[in-house]
Protein backbone atom coordinates (compact mmCIF):
# COMPACT_ATOMS: atom_id res chain seq x y z
CA UNK A 1 0.00 0.00 0.00
CA UNK A 2 1.27 3.46 -0.88
CA UNK A 3 1.79 5.76 2.09
CA UNK A 4 3.18 8.68 0.16
CA UNK A 5 3.01 9.30 -3.58
CA UNK A 6 4.23 12.15 -5.75
CA UNK A 7 3.90 12.59 -9.50
CA UNK A 8 5.97 15.05 -11.49
CA UNK A 9 6.38 17.66 -8.74
CA UNK A 10 8.16 20.84 -9.75
CA UNK A 11 9.25 24.05 -8.08
CA UNK A 12 11.12 27.08 -9.41
CA UNK A 13 12.62 29.99 -7.54
CA UNK A 14 13.38 33.11 -9.54
CA UNK A 15 13.43 31.23 -12.84
CA UNK A 16 15.72 28.48 -11.52
CA UNK A 17 14.08 25.07 -11.36
CA UNK A 18 14.99 23.60 -7.96
CA UNK A 19 12.79 20.52 -8.30
CA UNK A 20 12.28 19.49 -11.92
CA UNK A 21 9.78 16.65 -12.00
CA UNK A 22 10.20 14.13 -9.19
CA UNK A 23 8.13 10.96 -8.73
CA UNK A 24 8.00 9.06 -5.46
CA UNK A 25 6.16 6.04 -4.06
CA UNK A 26 6.67 4.91 -0.50
CA UNK A 27 5.27 1.53 0.53
CA UNK A 28 4.07 0.99 4.09
CA UNK A 29 6.83 -0.05 6.45
CA UNK A 30 9.81 0.75 4.28
CA UNK A 31 12.71 3.09 4.88
CA UNK A 32 13.17 5.21 1.79
CA UNK A 33 16.19 7.42 1.30
CA UNK A 34 16.41 10.63 -0.66
CA UNK A 35 20.06 11.31 -1.45
CA UNK A 36 21.66 14.23 -3.22
CA UNK A 37 24.40 16.83 -2.83
CA UNK A 38 23.70 20.20 -1.20
CA UNK A 39 21.24 22.15 -3.31
CA UNK A 40 19.98 19.05 -5.13
CA UNK A 41 16.39 19.85 -4.12
CA UNK A 42 15.95 17.45 -1.18
CA UNK A 43 14.66 19.91 1.39
CA UNK A 44 12.34 21.66 -1.10
CA UNK A 45 10.97 18.23 -2.06
CA UNK A 46 10.31 17.36 1.59
CA UNK A 47 8.61 20.72 2.18
CA UNK A 48 6.35 20.18 -0.82
CA UNK A 49 5.48 16.65 0.31
CA UNK A 50 4.44 18.03 3.71
CA UNK A 51 2.36 20.77 2.12
CA UNK A 52 4.56 23.58 3.47
CA UNK A 53 5.52 24.82 0.00
CA UNK A 54 3.11 24.89 -2.90
CA UNK A 55 4.44 22.99 -5.93
CA UNK A 56 4.30 24.70 -9.33
CA UNK A 57 3.10 21.42 -10.89
CA UNK A 58 2.48 17.80 -9.99
CA UNK A 59 0.36 15.77 -7.61
CA UNK A 60 1.02 14.62 -4.07
CA UNK A 61 -0.88 12.20 -1.86
CA UNK A 62 0.14 12.10 1.81
CA UNK A 63 -1.44 9.17 3.66
CA UNK A 64 -4.27 9.35 1.14
CA UNK A 65 -4.83 13.11 1.47
CA UNK A 66 -4.23 15.42 -1.48
CA UNK A 67 -1.46 17.95 -0.78
CA UNK A 68 -1.39 20.89 -0.37
CA UNK A 69 -5.23 20.99 -0.30
CA UNK A 70 -5.65 18.63 2.67
CA UNK A 71 -2.06 18.73 3.93
CA UNK A 72 -3.23 19.49 7.45
CA UNK A 73 -5.22 16.23 7.62
CA UNK A 74 -2.24 14.34 6.22
CA UNK A 75 0.15 15.85 8.77
CA UNK A 76 -2.05 14.62 11.64
CA UNK A 77 -0.39 11.20 11.25
CA UNK A 78 3.07 12.35 10.20
CA UNK A 79 6.11 13.00 12.38
CA UNK A 80 8.95 15.28 11.30
CA UNK A 81 12.56 15.28 12.50
CA UNK A 82 13.96 18.55 11.10
CA UNK A 83 17.52 19.12 10.00
CA UNK A 84 18.15 21.76 12.67
CA UNK A 85 16.99 21.20 16.25
CA UNK A 86 14.13 23.58 16.91
CA UNK A 87 13.22 22.51 20.42
CA UNK A 88 11.77 25.20 22.66
CA UNK A 89 14.73 26.43 24.72
CA UNK A 90 12.48 27.96 27.38
CA UNK A 91 10.84 24.64 28.19
CA UNK A 92 11.84 21.45 29.94
CA UNK A 93 12.01 18.13 28.11
CA UNK A 94 8.56 17.22 29.33
CA UNK A 95 7.04 20.61 28.43
CA UNK A 96 8.44 20.33 24.93
CA UNK A 97 6.46 17.13 24.46
CA UNK A 98 3.24 18.44 26.04
CA UNK A 99 3.27 21.69 24.08
CA UNK A 100 4.03 19.91 20.81
CA UNK A 101 1.20 17.44 21.45
CA UNK A 102 -1.24 20.37 21.66
CA UNK A 103 -0.47 21.27 18.05
CA UNK A 104 -2.06 17.93 17.14
CA UNK A 105 -5.08 18.69 19.27
CA UNK A 106 -3.94 16.23 21.95
CA UNK A 107 -5.10 16.92 25.47
CA UNK A 108 -2.60 17.21 28.28
CA UNK A 109 -3.86 13.94 29.76
CA UNK A 110 -3.41 12.04 26.48
CA UNK A 111 0.12 13.34 26.06
CA UNK A 112 0.89 12.69 29.72
CA UNK A 113 -0.07 9.04 29.20
CA UNK A 114 2.39 8.77 26.29
CA UNK A 115 5.28 10.65 27.84
CA UNK A 116 6.82 7.78 29.85
CA UNK A 117 7.04 5.61 26.73
CA UNK A 118 8.44 8.50 24.66
CA UNK A 119 11.07 9.33 27.27
CA UNK A 120 11.91 5.66 27.58
CA UNK A 121 12.34 5.39 23.80
CA UNK A 122 14.56 8.46 23.77
CA UNK A 123 16.50 7.22 26.84
CA UNK A 124 15.65 10.49 28.61
CA UNK A 125 13.66 9.11 31.57
CA UNK A 126 15.90 10.87 34.08
CA UNK A 127 15.75 14.13 32.12
CA UNK A 128 12.03 14.94 32.08
CA UNK A 129 12.57 18.11 34.11
CA UNK A 130 15.81 19.22 32.45
CA UNK A 131 16.09 22.41 30.45
CA UNK A 132 17.07 22.03 26.81
CA UNK A 133 20.39 23.86 27.32
CA UNK A 134 21.44 21.13 29.76
CA UNK A 135 21.15 18.37 27.13
CA UNK A 136 23.97 17.04 24.95
CA UNK A 137 23.68 17.11 21.16
CA UNK A 138 22.70 13.45 21.07
CA UNK A 139 20.05 13.94 23.76
CA UNK A 140 18.54 16.88 21.89
CA UNK A 141 18.40 14.81 18.72
CA UNK A 142 16.65 11.98 20.58
CA UNK A 143 14.19 14.44 22.08
CA UNK A 144 13.43 15.83 18.62
CA UNK A 145 12.76 12.25 17.56
CA UNK A 146 10.52 11.63 20.59
CA UNK A 147 8.67 14.86 19.83
CA UNK A 148 8.05 13.64 16.27
CA UNK A 149 6.40 10.53 17.77
CA UNK A 150 4.03 12.39 20.08
CA UNK A 151 1.12 11.88 17.66
CA UNK A 152 1.95 8.18 17.04
CA UNK A 153 2.71 8.83 13.33
CA UNK A 154 2.44 6.28 10.53
CA UNK A 155 5.00 8.09 8.45
CA UNK A 156 8.13 9.89 9.70
CA UNK A 157 10.12 12.46 7.71
CA UNK A 158 13.75 12.69 8.76
CA UNK A 159 15.90 15.44 7.31
CA UNK A 160 19.53 14.51 7.98
CA UNK A 161 18.82 13.00 11.39
CA UNK A 162 22.42 12.28 12.37
CA UNK A 163 24.30 15.30 11.01
CA UNK A 164 26.56 16.69 13.72
CA UNK A 165 26.40 13.63 15.99
CA UNK A 166 29.39 11.67 17.25
CA UNK A 167 29.71 7.98 16.25
CA UNK A 168 28.17 6.73 19.49
CA UNK A 169 25.15 8.97 19.10
CA UNK A 170 24.78 8.06 15.40
CA UNK A 171 24.72 4.36 16.15
CA UNK A 172 22.20 4.92 18.90
CA UNK A 173 20.02 6.94 16.51
CA UNK A 174 20.17 4.18 13.89
CA UNK A 175 19.06 1.69 16.53
CA UNK A 176 16.04 3.90 17.29
CA UNK A 177 15.13 4.08 13.62
CA UNK A 178 15.26 0.30 13.32
CA UNK A 179 12.86 0.00 16.26
CA UNK A 180 10.45 2.40 14.53
CA UNK A 181 10.63 0.35 11.32
CA UNK A 182 9.96 -2.85 13.29
CA UNK A 183 6.85 -1.17 14.68
CA UNK A 184 5.62 -0.93 11.08
CA UNK A 185 6.17 2.80 10.60
CA UNK A 186 7.35 4.19 7.27
CA UNK A 187 10.40 6.47 7.14
CA UNK A 188 11.45 8.98 4.50
CA UNK A 189 15.07 9.90 5.16
CA UNK A 190 17.42 12.42 3.63
CA UNK A 191 21.10 12.14 4.39
CA UNK A 192 24.59 13.03 3.21
CA UNK A 193 26.01 9.89 4.81
CA UNK A 194 26.13 7.07 2.32
CA UNK A 195 26.94 4.51 4.99
CA UNK A 196 23.80 5.60 6.83
CA UNK A 197 21.67 5.20 3.71
CA UNK A 198 23.27 1.83 2.92
CA UNK A 199 22.58 0.57 6.43
CA UNK A 200 19.03 1.79 6.89
CA UNK A 201 17.28 2.21 3.56
CA UNK A 202 15.29 -0.49 1.81
CA UNK A 203 15.17 1.70 -1.28
CA UNK A 204 16.59 5.02 -2.19
CA UNK A 205 16.59 7.64 -4.86
CA UNK A 206 19.56 9.74 -5.89
CA UNK A 207 18.61 13.22 -7.06
CA UNK A 208 20.61 16.13 -8.39
CA UNK A 209 19.60 19.45 -9.95
CA UNK A 210 16.03 18.61 -8.99
CA UNK A 211 15.93 15.44 -11.10
CA UNK A 212 15.94 11.77 -10.21
CA UNK A 213 19.14 10.05 -11.35
CA UNK A 214 18.60 6.52 -10.04
CA UNK A 215 16.33 4.52 -7.77
CA UNK A 216 16.59 1.08 -6.18
CA UNK A 217 17.90 -0.86 -3.20
CA UNK A 218 21.45 0.02 -2.13
CA UNK A 219 22.77 -3.37 -3.28
CA UNK A 220 20.99 -3.12 -6.64
CA UNK A 221 22.31 0.40 -7.25
CA UNK A 222 25.86 -0.68 -6.47
CA UNK A 223 25.56 -3.74 -8.75
CA UNK A 224 24.03 -1.67 -11.52
CA UNK A 225 26.36 1.33 -11.51
CA UNK A 226 29.73 0.28 -10.12
CA UNK A 227 32.25 -2.52 -10.54
CA UNK A 228 32.35 -4.68 -7.38
CA UNK A 229 35.86 -3.72 -6.18
CA UNK A 230 37.68 -0.45 -5.68
CA UNK A 231 41.36 0.30 -5.16
CA UNK A 232 42.28 3.80 -4.00
CA UNK A 233 45.92 4.76 -4.50
CA UNK A 234 47.74 7.73 -2.93
CA UNK A 235 51.30 9.01 -2.87
CA UNK A 236 54.02 10.53 -4.99
CA UNK A 237 54.07 9.01 -8.47
CA UNK A 238 50.45 7.92 -8.45
CA UNK A 239 49.75 9.57 -11.83
CA UNK A 240 52.73 7.85 -13.38
CA UNK A 241 51.67 4.43 -11.99
CA UNK A 242 48.11 4.96 -13.20
CA UNK A 243 49.20 5.63 -16.77
CA UNK A 244 51.89 2.91 -16.82
CA UNK A 245 49.91 0.09 -15.20
CA UNK A 246 46.75 1.03 -13.32
CA UNK A 247 44.52 2.08 -16.17
CA UNK A 248 45.11 -1.18 -18.03
CA UNK A 249 44.26 -3.29 -14.98
CA UNK A 250 41.03 -1.46 -14.08
CA UNK A 251 37.67 -1.37 -15.83
CA UNK A 252 37.52 2.36 -15.03
CA UNK A 253 40.05 4.66 -13.39
CA UNK A 254 39.98 8.30 -12.35
CA UNK A 255 42.63 10.62 -10.97
CA UNK A 256 41.49 13.32 -8.57
CA UNK A 257 44.28 15.44 -7.15
CA UNK A 258 46.75 13.02 -5.57
CA UNK A 259 44.38 10.05 -5.49
CA UNK A 260 43.63 7.43 -8.13
CA UNK A 261 40.34 5.54 -7.97
CA UNK A 262 40.38 2.22 -9.80
CA UNK A 263 37.12 0.35 -10.27
CA UNK A 264 37.63 -3.33 -11.00
CA UNK A 265 35.95 -6.70 -11.33
CA UNK A 266 38.97 -8.43 -9.79
CA UNK A 267 41.48 -6.36 -7.87
CA UNK A 268 44.16 -9.13 -7.71
CA UNK A 269 46.48 -7.92 -10.49
CA UNK A 270 46.26 -4.26 -9.44
CA UNK A 271 47.07 -5.15 -5.82
CA UNK A 272 50.00 -7.29 -6.98
CA UNK A 273 51.30 -4.37 -9.07
CA UNK A 274 50.99 -1.97 -6.13
CA UNK A 275 52.92 -4.31 -3.79
CA UNK A 276 55.95 -3.61 -6.04
CA UNK A 277 55.56 0.15 -5.54
CA UNK A 278 56.32 0.76 -1.85
CA UNK A 279 56.20 4.56 -2.38
CA UNK A 280 52.44 4.28 -3.04
CA UNK A 281 49.85 3.67 -0.33
CA UNK A 282 46.63 1.97 -1.35
CA UNK A 283 43.33 0.75 0.01
CA UNK A 284 41.44 -2.17 -1.46
CA UNK A 285 37.72 -2.29 -0.62
CA UNK A 286 34.31 -3.33 -1.87
CA UNK A 287 32.36 -0.83 -3.92
CA UNK A 288 29.84 1.09 -1.84
CA UNK A 289 27.00 3.53 -2.20
CA UNK A 290 29.35 6.50 -2.01
CA UNK A 291 31.00 5.34 -5.24
CA UNK A 292 27.59 5.21 -6.89
CA UNK A 293 26.70 8.64 -5.54
CA UNK A 294 29.92 10.23 -6.74
CA UNK A 295 29.63 8.58 -10.14
CA UNK A 296 26.08 9.87 -10.57
CA UNK A 297 26.49 13.36 -9.12
CA UNK A 298 30.14 14.10 -9.91
CA UNK A 299 32.95 15.21 -7.66
CA UNK A 300 32.77 18.98 -7.95
CA UNK A 301 32.19 20.87 -4.72
CA UNK A 302 28.66 22.14 -4.11
CA UNK A 303 28.14 25.35 -2.22
CA UNK B 1 -9.04 31.79 1.32
CA UNK B 2 -8.58 31.36 5.02
CA UNK B 3 -6.69 28.50 6.61
CA UNK B 4 -7.37 29.59 10.14
CA UNK B 5 -8.31 26.83 12.58
CA UNK B 6 -8.60 26.33 16.31
CA UNK B 7 -4.96 25.24 16.32
CA UNK B 8 -3.98 28.89 16.84
CA UNK B 9 -5.00 28.50 20.50
CA UNK B 10 -2.25 25.90 21.01
CA UNK B 11 0.30 28.35 19.61
CA UNK B 12 -1.00 31.16 21.83
CA UNK B 13 -0.77 28.84 24.84
CA UNK B 14 2.84 28.03 23.96
CA UNK B 15 3.74 31.71 24.14
CA UNK B 16 1.72 32.15 27.30
CA UNK B 17 3.59 29.28 28.98
CA UNK B 18 6.93 30.93 28.15
CA UNK B 19 5.64 34.24 29.47
CA UNK B 20 4.46 32.62 32.70
CA UNK B 21 7.98 31.35 33.33
CA UNK B 22 9.44 34.80 32.80
CA UNK B 23 6.48 36.82 34.08
CA UNK B 24 8.43 38.53 36.85
CA UNK B 25 11.04 40.02 34.52
CA UNK B 26 8.44 40.82 31.89
CA UNK B 27 6.00 42.65 34.15
CA UNK B 28 8.78 44.51 35.93
CA UNK B 29 10.15 45.74 32.61
CA UNK B 30 6.72 46.70 31.37
CA UNK B 31 5.71 48.61 34.49
CA UNK B 32 8.86 50.16 35.88
CA UNK B 33 9.77 52.25 32.86
CA UNK B 34 6.36 53.86 32.29
CA UNK B 35 6.04 54.31 36.04
CA UNK B 36 9.34 56.20 36.21
CA UNK B 37 8.28 58.46 33.35
CA UNK B 38 4.92 59.01 34.96
CA UNK B 39 6.38 59.91 38.34
CA UNK B 40 9.38 61.83 37.02
CA UNK B 41 7.56 63.97 34.49
CA UNK B 42 4.33 63.99 36.44
CA UNK B 43 5.80 65.42 39.61
CA UNK B 44 8.80 67.19 38.06
CA UNK B 45 6.96 69.09 35.35
CA UNK B 46 3.74 69.01 37.27
CA UNK B 47 5.25 71.19 39.98
CA UNK B 48 6.03 73.91 37.43
CA UNK B 49 2.81 73.74 35.50
CA UNK B 50 -0.62 75.00 36.24
CA UNK B 51 -3.35 72.56 35.37
CA UNK B 52 -3.28 71.03 31.90
CA UNK B 53 -6.63 70.52 30.24
CA UNK B 54 -8.30 71.19 33.57
CA UNK B 55 -6.45 68.53 35.60
CA UNK B 56 -3.13 68.08 37.41
CA UNK B 57 -0.31 67.33 34.97
CA UNK B 58 0.29 63.82 36.35
CA UNK B 59 -3.37 62.94 35.81
CA UNK B 60 -3.14 64.35 32.28
CA UNK B 61 -0.02 62.29 31.62
CA UNK B 62 -1.40 58.99 32.98
CA UNK B 63 -3.89 58.32 30.15
CA UNK B 64 -1.20 58.84 27.50
CA UNK B 65 1.25 56.69 29.44
CA UNK B 66 -1.14 53.75 29.50
CA UNK B 67 -1.52 54.01 25.70
CA UNK B 68 2.12 54.36 24.78
CA UNK B 69 3.31 51.67 27.15
CA UNK B 70 0.75 49.32 25.59
CA UNK B 71 2.04 50.35 22.17
CA UNK B 72 5.65 49.66 23.14
CA UNK B 73 4.89 46.31 24.78
CA UNK B 74 2.95 45.08 21.71
CA UNK B 75 5.73 46.30 19.41
CA UNK B 76 8.56 44.66 21.35
CA UNK B 77 6.69 41.36 21.42
CA UNK B 78 5.67 41.36 17.75
CA UNK B 79 9.09 42.50 16.54
CA UNK B 80 11.85 41.11 18.73
CA UNK B 81 10.13 38.10 20.27
CA UNK B 82 8.18 37.31 17.10
CA UNK B 83 11.32 37.46 14.96
CA UNK B 84 13.11 35.30 17.47
CA UNK B 85 10.39 32.64 17.24
CA UNK B 86 10.14 32.88 13.46
CA UNK B 87 13.79 33.12 12.48
CA UNK B 88 16.29 32.67 15.28
CA UNK B 89 14.82 29.82 17.32
CA UNK B 90 12.91 28.36 14.37
CA UNK B 91 9.95 27.76 16.65
CA UNK B 92 7.48 28.39 13.82
CA UNK B 93 9.22 25.83 11.64
CA UNK B 94 8.65 23.18 14.30
CA UNK B 95 5.02 24.19 14.74
CA UNK B 96 4.31 24.23 11.00
CA UNK B 97 5.41 20.59 10.70
CA UNK B 98 2.39 19.74 12.86
CA UNK B 99 -1.15 20.16 11.50
CA UNK B 100 -1.02 23.91 12.05
CA UNK B 101 -1.22 26.41 9.17
CA UNK B 102 0.92 29.51 8.79
CA UNK B 103 -2.24 31.55 9.25
CA UNK B 104 -2.85 29.84 12.61
CA UNK B 105 0.67 30.79 13.69
CA UNK B 106 0.47 34.41 12.52
CA UNK B 107 -2.99 34.88 14.02
CA UNK B 108 -1.75 33.44 17.32
CA UNK B 109 1.24 35.80 17.29
CA UNK B 110 -1.05 38.74 16.60
CA UNK B 111 -3.40 37.89 19.45
CA UNK B 112 -0.52 36.95 21.73
CA UNK B 113 1.41 40.22 21.37
CA UNK B 114 -1.86 42.07 21.96
CA UNK B 115 -2.55 39.94 25.04
CA UNK B 116 0.86 40.60 26.50
CA UNK B 117 0.67 44.34 25.87
CA UNK B 118 -2.85 44.31 27.30
CA UNK B 119 -1.38 43.05 30.57
CA UNK B 120 1.14 45.90 30.50
CA UNK B 121 -1.52 48.46 29.83
CA UNK B 122 -3.65 47.11 32.66
CA UNK B 123 -0.65 47.13 34.99
CA UNK B 124 -0.06 50.83 34.28
CA UNK B 125 -3.78 51.49 34.70
CA UNK B 126 -3.64 49.87 38.14
CA UNK B 127 -0.67 52.05 39.05
CA UNK B 128 -2.60 55.12 37.92
CA UNK B 129 -5.57 54.02 40.01
CA UNK B 130 -3.29 53.39 42.99
CA UNK B 131 -1.96 56.95 42.61
CA UNK B 132 -5.54 58.17 42.75
CA UNK B 133 -5.52 59.35 39.13
CA UNK B 134 -8.58 57.40 37.96
CA UNK B 135 -11.63 59.62 38.20
CA UNK B 136 -14.66 57.47 37.43
CA UNK B 137 -16.06 54.14 36.28
CA UNK B 138 -15.27 55.12 32.68
CA UNK B 139 -11.67 54.11 33.36
CA UNK B 140 -12.86 50.49 33.25
CA UNK B 141 -13.38 50.96 29.50
CA UNK B 142 -9.60 51.26 29.24
CA UNK B 143 -9.51 47.48 29.71
CA UNK B 144 -10.98 46.66 26.26
CA UNK B 145 -9.22 49.71 24.81
CA UNK B 146 -5.83 48.35 25.88
CA UNK B 147 -6.52 45.14 23.99
CA UNK B 148 -7.52 47.05 20.86
CA UNK B 149 -4.40 49.21 21.06
CA UNK B 150 -2.40 46.00 21.48
CA UNK B 151 -3.95 44.49 18.35
CA UNK B 152 -3.19 47.66 16.40
CA UNK B 153 0.51 47.78 17.19
CA UNK B 154 0.95 44.02 17.17
CA UNK B 155 -0.51 43.86 13.64
CA UNK B 156 1.69 46.72 12.42
CA UNK B 157 4.72 45.24 14.17
CA UNK B 158 4.25 41.88 12.45
CA UNK B 159 4.69 43.65 9.09
CA UNK B 160 8.17 44.69 10.23
CA UNK B 161 8.89 41.18 11.44
CA UNK B 162 7.82 39.79 8.05
CA UNK B 163 10.29 42.13 6.33
CA UNK B 164 13.21 41.82 8.75
CA UNK B 165 16.51 40.16 7.91
CA UNK B 166 17.90 40.73 11.41
CA UNK B 167 17.05 42.45 14.69
CA UNK B 168 18.87 45.61 13.54
CA UNK B 169 16.09 46.33 11.06
CA UNK B 170 13.72 47.07 13.94
CA UNK B 171 15.66 50.20 14.84
CA UNK B 172 13.98 51.89 11.86
CA UNK B 173 10.54 51.14 13.23
CA UNK B 174 11.41 52.33 16.72
CA UNK B 175 13.42 55.41 15.71
CA UNK B 176 11.46 56.57 12.70
CA UNK B 177 7.91 55.58 13.65
CA UNK B 178 7.26 54.72 17.28
CA UNK B 179 9.45 57.30 19.03
CA UNK B 180 8.20 60.24 16.90
CA UNK B 181 4.67 58.99 17.37
CA UNK B 182 5.20 58.90 21.12
CA UNK B 183 6.59 62.45 21.17
CA UNK B 184 4.06 64.05 18.84
CA UNK B 185 0.75 62.29 19.51
CA UNK B 186 -0.13 64.09 22.72
CA UNK B 187 1.28 61.76 25.35
CA UNK B 188 3.22 64.49 27.17
CA UNK B 189 1.54 67.70 25.99
CA UNK B 190 -1.69 68.58 24.22
CA UNK B 191 -1.67 67.87 20.51
CA UNK B 192 -3.31 71.27 20.02
CA UNK B 193 0.03 72.96 20.93
CA UNK B 194 1.67 71.46 17.83
CA UNK B 195 1.87 73.13 14.41
CA UNK B 196 -1.08 72.17 12.17
CA UNK B 197 0.93 69.90 9.83
CA UNK B 198 2.21 67.93 12.81
CA UNK B 199 -1.30 67.64 14.21
CA UNK B 200 -2.54 66.36 10.87
CA UNK B 201 0.26 63.81 10.71
CA UNK B 202 -0.37 62.65 14.27
CA UNK B 203 -4.08 62.32 13.58
CA UNK B 204 -3.35 60.03 10.66
CA UNK B 205 -1.45 57.67 12.98
CA UNK B 206 -2.94 55.30 15.55
CA UNK B 207 -1.37 56.48 18.83
CA UNK B 208 -3.21 59.83 18.81
CA UNK B 209 -6.51 57.95 18.43
CA UNK B 210 -5.61 55.64 21.32
CA UNK B 211 -4.96 58.67 23.53
CA UNK B 212 -8.09 60.44 22.35
CA UNK B 213 -9.97 57.52 23.89
CA UNK B 214 -7.75 56.58 26.84
CA UNK B 215 -7.16 59.98 28.42
CA UNK B 216 -10.80 61.11 28.77
CA UNK B 217 -11.83 57.65 29.95
CA UNK B 218 -9.28 57.80 32.78
CA UNK B 219 -10.35 61.33 33.71
CA UNK B 220 -14.04 60.43 33.82
CA UNK B 221 -14.98 62.23 30.61
CA UNK B 222 -16.64 60.83 27.54
CA UNK B 223 -14.36 60.84 24.46
CA UNK B 224 -15.35 62.92 21.44
CA UNK B 225 -16.34 60.86 18.40
CA UNK B 226 -15.34 57.55 20.01
CA UNK B 227 -16.49 55.45 17.06
CA UNK B 228 -14.14 57.27 14.70
CA UNK B 229 -11.16 56.54 16.95
CA UNK B 230 -12.19 52.92 17.42
CA UNK B 231 -12.63 52.53 13.65
CA UNK B 232 -9.18 53.97 12.93
CA UNK B 233 -7.51 51.66 15.46
CA UNK B 234 -9.42 48.62 14.17
CA UNK B 235 -8.56 49.49 10.57
CA UNK B 236 -4.84 49.73 11.40
CA UNK B 237 -5.06 46.48 13.37
CA UNK B 238 -6.76 44.46 10.65
CA UNK B 239 -4.76 45.97 7.78
CA UNK B 240 -1.54 45.31 9.72
CA UNK B 241 -2.42 41.69 10.38
CA UNK B 242 -3.55 41.10 6.82
CA UNK B 243 -0.47 42.67 5.19
CA UNK B 244 1.79 40.78 7.59
CA UNK B 245 0.06 37.51 6.69
CA UNK B 246 0.48 38.12 2.96
CA UNK B 247 4.16 39.02 3.42
CA UNK B 248 4.83 36.05 5.68
CA UNK B 249 3.14 33.67 3.23
CA UNK B 250 5.43 35.02 0.55
CA UNK B 251 8.47 34.75 2.80
CA UNK B 252 7.85 31.29 4.21
CA UNK B 253 5.70 29.20 1.85
CA UNK B 254 6.70 30.04 -1.69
Amino acid sequence: MTVLAARGIRKSYGGREVVAGIDLDLARGECYGLLGPNGAGKTTTLRMLLGLVRPDAGEISLLGFPVPKAAREGRMRVGVVPQVDNLDPDFTVRENLVVYGRYFGLREREVAARIPALLDFAALQARAGSRIQELSGGMKRRLVLARALVNDPELIFMDEPTTGLDPQARHQMWEKLRVLLRQGRTILLTTHFMDEAERLCDRLKVIDHGRSLAEGSPAALIAEHIEPEVVEVYGEGVAEWLEAEGRALAVRAELHGETAFCYLRDAGPAVASLRNRPELRFMHRRANLEDVFLKLTGREMRE
Amino acid sequence: MTELSGAWVAVWRRNFLVWRKLAGESITGNIIEPLLYLLGFGFGFGAMLPEVDGVRYIAYLAGGTICYSTMLAASFEALYSGFSRMHVQRTWEGILNAPVSLEDVVFAEWIWAASKSFLSGIAVLLVAIALGLGQSWTMLLIVPLAFLVGLTFSGLGLIMTALAKSYDFFMYWFSLVLTPMMLFSGVFYPLANMPPWLQATANALPLAHSIALGRPLLLGRWPQAPLVHIAVLAAYAIAGYWIALVLLRRRLTT
